[in-house]
């Protein structure tokens, strides 16, 4: 008896589970497990909407306003990067990952870290270099899920961009490098133009 | 007739052989970048008049100049010229216009750009116009 336990395996021993605990149960189990993971998803991808994105002012009345200027949010073709295209990964472990990530900013929404202009504009510059690390890091893989540079026809792009686009690669620069603020505005950022900036950045690209 | 045939003729034979689009580079090593075709956009429009601002030879969609931030220093400021490519800014732009001191900066009052400088389009004049470039800056070939 107890060898015949042993030479079960897996399967064997699943089943045995199944007659023990009888089909009613494992049948409600599977249910309740697809009810409960689909649920769960989709209220994942419920917090990966443009709408749920600017249910709060922070977004909505700051970085969502200027975004609507951008070329991100209307173009001649109508295809459209929302605010999770960008900023939430694609692949679902690294989608988790930021998505656990973002429990702090429903700590600062709620503590009203950045809920009026003034808050917001001394705080743009670190919430800016945040994104821009995290774009380095990853090698801009948010953008290159539509922008993937092997696909890339440079006779097709304008002067400076054939210009740019194989040097810099050529360089192991990633999009961020070049492309900083291009759906929303930049910090302060010293240029060598007029009295100098109060707490400006030296960095600009 | 005659006389452009012999024209036509004499600038064949001053062509060097056809170049290929790879330059002299052999097909078992990789070209350099900035050997590809040229895309869409034009070089710049020669100006027509001595103070005329240079025109812009390219799309600015989406460039801005806010208080943070100035689009075009981001390639023509003097620091990011030779890197980007670009035309630096114009040294009489340090100059404060109203007491004519030189500035160690760009001139806070060049800061808008595009209240002098516009992007360039070949169009069509709407009514005639008979006006002529100064001879300084009549070019040969040039309508």
């Amino acid at each position: 008896m107890a060898q015949d336990k042993q030479n079960k395996g897996l399967i064997g021993r699943l089943w045995a589970m199944l007659r023990r605990v009888g089909p009613w149960t494992a049948l409600g189990l599977f249910v309740a497990g697809i009810v409960f993971w689909g649920g769960f998803n989709w209220t994942l991808e419920l917090t990966n909407t443009e709408r749920f994105c600017i249910s709060c002012h922070e977004m909505r009345e700051n970085v969502f306003k200027e975004y609507r200027d951008t070329i991100h949010y209307q173009n001649r073709t109508g295809v459209r990067a929302t605010c999770p295209d960008c900023h939430v990964p694609k692949e679902w472990i690294y989608k988790i990952a930021r998505k656990v990530q973002a429990t702090n900013e429903l700590w600062h929404h709620f503590m009203g870290t950045i809920d009026t202009p003034e808050k917001f504009r001394a705080k743009r510059l670190e919430l800016a270099e945040h994104e821009w690390k995290r774009m380095k890091a990853n090698d801009s893989r948010e953008c290159r899920n539509c922008h993937a540079y092997t696909y890339m026809d440079y006779s097709k792009q304008a002067r400076r961009a054939n210009k740019a686009h194989p040097k810099g690669f050529d360089e192991g620069k990633t999009c961020i490098d070049c492309h900083k603020g291009i759906a929303h505005r930049l910090p302060p950022t010293e240029q060598n133009i007029g009295a100098p900036k109060s707490g400006a950045t030296s960095e600009s690209r | 007739m005659a006389a452009a045939a012999f024209v036509l003729s004499t600038s064949l034979l001053a062509q060097d052989r056809p170049q290929s689009l790879r330059g002299a580079t052999p097909i078992t090593e990789t070209s350099k970048v900035d050997q590809y075709q040229r895309g869409p956009d034009q070089g710049p429009i020669p100006r027509d008049y001595v103070q005329q601002p240079p025109l812009i030879p390219h799309k600015i969609d989406g460039y801005r100049i806010d208080l943070n931030f100035n689009k075009c220093m981001d390639c023509h400021a003097w620091s990011k010229a030779k890197e980007a490519g670009a035309t630096k800014v114009s040294l009489t732009h340090f100059r404060d216009q109203a007491s004519g001191a030189e500035l160690a900066n760009i001139s806070p009052s060049r800061y808008f750009c595009n209240q002098c400088h516009v992007p360039q389009v070949d169009a069509k004049p709407l009514v005639g116009n008979d006006f002529k470039p100064v001879d300084a800056l009549a070019q040969p070939g040039r309508k």
